[in-house]
């Protein structure tokens, strides 16, 4: 008998799209909040990295008539000591009941790997994030030049002479140019024979070197030139810098607002910009550079110097981040205190070096959690902020009291850095 | 060392000739040492990422959309990716052509033992057992799964795919209890099937007129009550296949809801044998591919080293943890059924006395693979082990019976071990854990109230004092009623026709079905 052997590896994979899709639908809700839920202990940069959630099984549960209790009898392998009539203690160990393993087991709750895009969409979808590609951010823009077809005119550098010559040939054939060995090969034949012939071949002759006299070689209309366009190539790094009041009174919730806000702006900046860097920095009435663990959960303490956070910000820029190289994003999160005697400091390290190296710089209030937003007395360093917009310094403020709120806030920002642009 | 010429591979790489040779070898052993009759056979080579996608659809190459297939799915990518999980090296289907999906990872020898364990041990399980003849349509299973794929995307084109999912995930939930246990009608012709279906379809549509809405019902005839016998004589109760019944006799379902329902019921009939086999049919198997191995070993086809290679799987496939161990989760299908097949090949050529005293019919006959043969057509794993399950097999597996009766206080009884007054005991212990009459719960609809409220009454045979699930029972009796779209209830009855336990459920939405 003949057997059939198919090779289908190569037939397209992924049949099963289509039901992982449903079944995304379905659960969004569950997924939804299994996302919000993953993302809080996620770091900033594994936000985008999707991966594994785990989700209740509540609605997506498929019932079945199943029973329970009652006796239950039970054949095993493996005896080693029991004999009949042996009572085994149920709680016990002595291996007696070994409660039918593999029943019931990953039914409550289930582990699935979400992609990238998926967790991504989710993440976003949740906070009703709107299409922001399409509102521009300035973007620092370098030119380059690459190839782009060829040209009827341009410099004698730069012409093809492949492109050139293959033209000539193709007019030369079409225009039926006499090759130059027939020409050769009747002038050899024209040496050496009859009168009769002689006539009739230098008549042919002169027809042929007419021709090619008429037919050139190389025509000005074969010559191509290889063009080049100049296009405006978008930087393709981007830097965030995390600027965060670490002193006393900055409490855990305010951290987490703080974070979510980080979040979403290194969520937006990855996706325009290919390559993300995060600088964090910390300050009390000193600042330093930390990593993001350090960031968020390391204890400080001490005063506020809001300069000195700027400070750092600008030596870290003129070491690492040339700003012709990189797109410059600043977001610092504050409550609001700083001394007073700072703010001299702060406007003049802001207008001077800071504002006029960052694409964006955004300062968020962050309040208590049962505050309200439009309660906030206007802080110090608020008012100070307030006064330099009013002045024209590029910058935004906000004041966020609410994890809901953090969105808005968010997309207003950005909206508003929209106008001003379209206006410029 | 014999010629080296003959083997059919060398080392590890494989490709299509190369299968072809192993089949041919395969088939020559099959055929005239083990007198199998199979199927055509197809195989596919396939990717883990496509194997991923069939194991969500039952082992399938087409199935409709739903999304529980992709919920499946999902979790077992994220057990695959872990590493919690490995793949199987095939899967095969039970249909003509037979098809057996093969791994590409597969080494030369893993591929040979997966031929000769898919494409000639279940195939011929599949071809000969009488509960595959009788219930399943291996000819029509592939253009049935099509049909079902296209009439499910219809319906999701025509009546919403909300509505498709409400019927199918009730469906779905009543699948256990959608088959037919008994033979009686006439064998299952899928293919008959879908063309019935297309012709309704036709016929509706040539026969549609927009008038017969208009056309006023007639008053309702009142006549004489029914009595309750001719009732249920009518709606053909008790009935144990709650999807059949729907079917048939829902008042309120659209033809397409039906037509769901029967595609759903005739897809979980189609794989009621496997599981009632799955003992016997991995047992044939792994019983089939290790004689067909050691054969191809024996003529000089298989090197020492390849065969080695095929020991070391085979032994993992039939290792048999013991109860204490971490990872046992009960009987391992493929250790016990190869275990009693080898078994009954020794009983059948070198019976001891115990065994001339238990298996007087087979012991010492000789004809090892004639017996074996009758066995695969004959039985199911709860015949075949209560039938065939030797003590010396019991004592081998070192195999005891523990009844946890919550009356008992002081703990769980360990009511017989392998020995003289235990093994018949221990036989129809371990028969019943493979017996479906045990595993799903006996439920049957035993009437229906036409002249009160309309509703629909089921029964459950409570055994042993296992009662349903109380969540999920009322869940499924919700699916159960919005299909039904009047009130059910169940009644859960024990051995002495007590009531221990009664559910009620309202239908949610009469929208979805109406």
């Amino acid at each position: 008998m003949v057997i059939h052997i198919v090779d289908r590896r190569l037939n397209p994979g992924s049949k099963s799209l289509e039901n992982r899709q449903r079944f995304l639908r379905r659960a969004k809700a569950l997924v939804q909040g299994a996302v919000k839920k993953s993302s809080q202990d996620r770091d900033i940069k594994e936000v985008l990295e999707g991966g594994e959630i785990s989700l209740p099984l509540d609605g997506m549960h498929q019932p079945r008539f199943r029973r329970e209790g009652g006796t239950r009898d039970m054949v095993l392998p493996g005896n080693k000591k029991f004999v009949e009539g042996d009572l085994l203690p149920r709680q016990g160990q002595g291996g007696g009941k070994s409660s039918n393993p593999g029943e019931g087991d990953g039914e409550d709750s289930f582990r699935f790997v979400l992609s990238r895009d998926e967790f991504v969409d989710l993440f976003l979808d949740d906070l009703e994030l709107p299409d922001l590609a399409k509102r521009r951010l300035a973007e620092v823009e370098s030119e380059s030049i690459h190839r782009a077809g060829y040209t009827t005119s341009g410099s004698p550098a730069n012409i093809s002479v492949s492109r050139t010559v293959s033209r000539a040939t193709a007019r030369r054939v079409a225009l039926r140019r006499p090759r130059p060995e027939v020409v050769a090969a009747l002038e050899a034949e024209l040496a050496e024979c009859s009168e009769a012939r002689r006539a009739e071949i230098e008549a042919e002759l002169e027809s042929l070197k007419a021709r090619l006299r008429r037919i050139p070689f190389i025509d000005p209309i074969d010559i191509r030139y290889r063009r080049f366009e100049a296009t405006p190539k978008p930087v393709a790094q981007a830097v965030m810098f995390c600027l965060m009041d670490v002193s006393g009174s900055m409490t855990e919730h305010m951290k987490d607002l703080a974070k979510r806000f980080y979040m979403l702006l290194y969520v937006f900046l990855k996706r325009r910009y290919r390559h993300v860097e995060i600088v964090f920095i910390r300050h009390t009435d000193k600042a330093e550079e930390v990593d993001e663990e350090t960031f968020f959960r390391g204890p400080a303490s001490g005063g506020t110097l809001v300069s000195s956070a700027l400070q750092a910000m600008h030596d870290i820029v003129r070491s690492r981040f040339r700003p012709a190289d990189w797109n410059i994003y600043a977001a610092q999160a504050s409550d609001g205190d700083n001394a007073i005697s700072d703010s001299e400091a702060v406007a003049r390290l802001l207008t001077e070096m800071i504002l006029p190296v960052s694409q964006f710089f955004a300062y968020l209030e962050v309040g208590q959690d049962s505050g309200l937003t439009f309660d906030m007395p206007d802080s110090s360093l608020w008012r100070l902020y307030e006064r330099l917009r009013l002045e024209g310094a590029p910058l935004s403020a906000r004041k966020v009291c609410e994890r809901k709120e953090i969105f808005p806030v968010f997309h207003d920002l950005f909206k508003r850095r929209g106008k001003q642009e379209r206006v410029a | 060392m014999a010629a080296t010429d003959q083997l059919l591979f060398h080392g590890a790489d494989w490709d299509f000739p190369t299968l072809q040779r192993i089949s041919d070898a395969c088939e020559e052993i099959a055929r005239s040492e083990l007198g199998l009759s199979i199927y055509p056979n197809q195989i596919e080579v396939i990717r883990a990422e496509q194997m991923l996608d069939a194991y969500s659809s039952g082992g399938m190459p087409l199935f409709y959309k739903h999304w529980s297939f992709g919920k499946q799915f999902a979790y077992e990518e994220a057990s695959y990716r872990k590493g919690l999980m490995g793949l199987a090296y095939e899967i095969v289907i039970n249909s003509s052509p037979c098809i057996s999906y093969l791994m590409e990872e597969n080494t030369a020898t893993m591929q040979t033992l997966v031929i000769a364990h898919a494409a000639f041990g279940h195939n011929h399980f599949f071809k000969n057992n009488y509960l595959f003849k009788q219930w399943t349509d291996a000819e029509g299973i592939l253009d049935y799964l099509e049909f079902a794929k296209r009439y499910v995307a219809q319906c999701e084109e025509r009546h919403g795919s909300q509505a498709v999912e409400q019927t199918l995930d009730a469906a779905h939930a009543l699948q256990s209890h959608g088959v037919d246990r008994y033979a009686g009608k006439k064998n299952l012709d899928l293919r008959a099937e879908e063309e019935r279906a297309g012709k309704r379809r036709l016929h509706e549509e040539s026969a549609f007129n927009d008038l017969w809405r208009t056309v006023p019902a007639g008053p309702v005839k009142s006549g004489a009550v029914l009595s309750a016998e001719r009732r249920r004589k009518l709606l053909g109760l008790p009935q144990e296949n709650l999807l059949y019944f729907l079917e048939k006799s829902a008042p309120r379902l659209q033809a397409w809801q039906r037509e769901l329902l029967r595609i759903v019921r005739h897809i979980a009939q189609y794989f009621y044998p496997q599981s009632q086999t799955k003992v016997m049919n991995e047992g044939t198997a792994t019983y089939v591919h290790y004689r067909i191995m050691t054969r191809l070993h024996e003529q000089g086809k298989l090197s020492d080293g390849n065969f080695l290679e095929f020991l070391k799987s085979h032994s993992n496939v039939v290792f048999q943890p013991e109860f204490d161990d971490r990872g046992f989760s009960g009987f391992n299908p493929y250790a016990l059924g190869f275990a009693m097949m080898q078994d009954i090949e020794r009983i059948v050529t070198s019976p001891e006395q115990e065994d001339r005293e238990w298996f007087p019919d087979i012991a010492g006959s000789g004809d090892a693979m004639a017996v074996l043969r009758d066995v695969w057509a004959n039985y199911r794993d709860e015949s075949f082990i209560s039938q065939f399950l030797s003590p010396r097999l019991m004592r081998h597996f070192r195999m005891f019976h523990l009844r946890d009766d919550p009356e008992q206080q002081e703990g769980i009884r360990v009511d017989a071990i392998h020995d003289e007054r235990g093994f018949r005991r221990l036989r129809r212990e371990l028969a019943r854990q493979y017996d479906v009459g045990f595993i799903d719960a006996a439920i049957e609809v035993v009437d229906v109230d036409l002249a009160g409220d309309r509703r629909l009454m089921l029964r459950h045979n409570v055994v042993k004092g296992a009662k349903l699930n109380e969540a999920d029972a009322v869940r499924v009796l919700q699916h159960l009623a919005n299909l039904w779209s009047y009130d059910v209830s169940l009644v859960e009855v024990d051995e002495a026709d007590v009531v221990l336990k009664e559910h009620k459920v309202t239908p949610s939405t009469v929208a979805a079905v109406a």
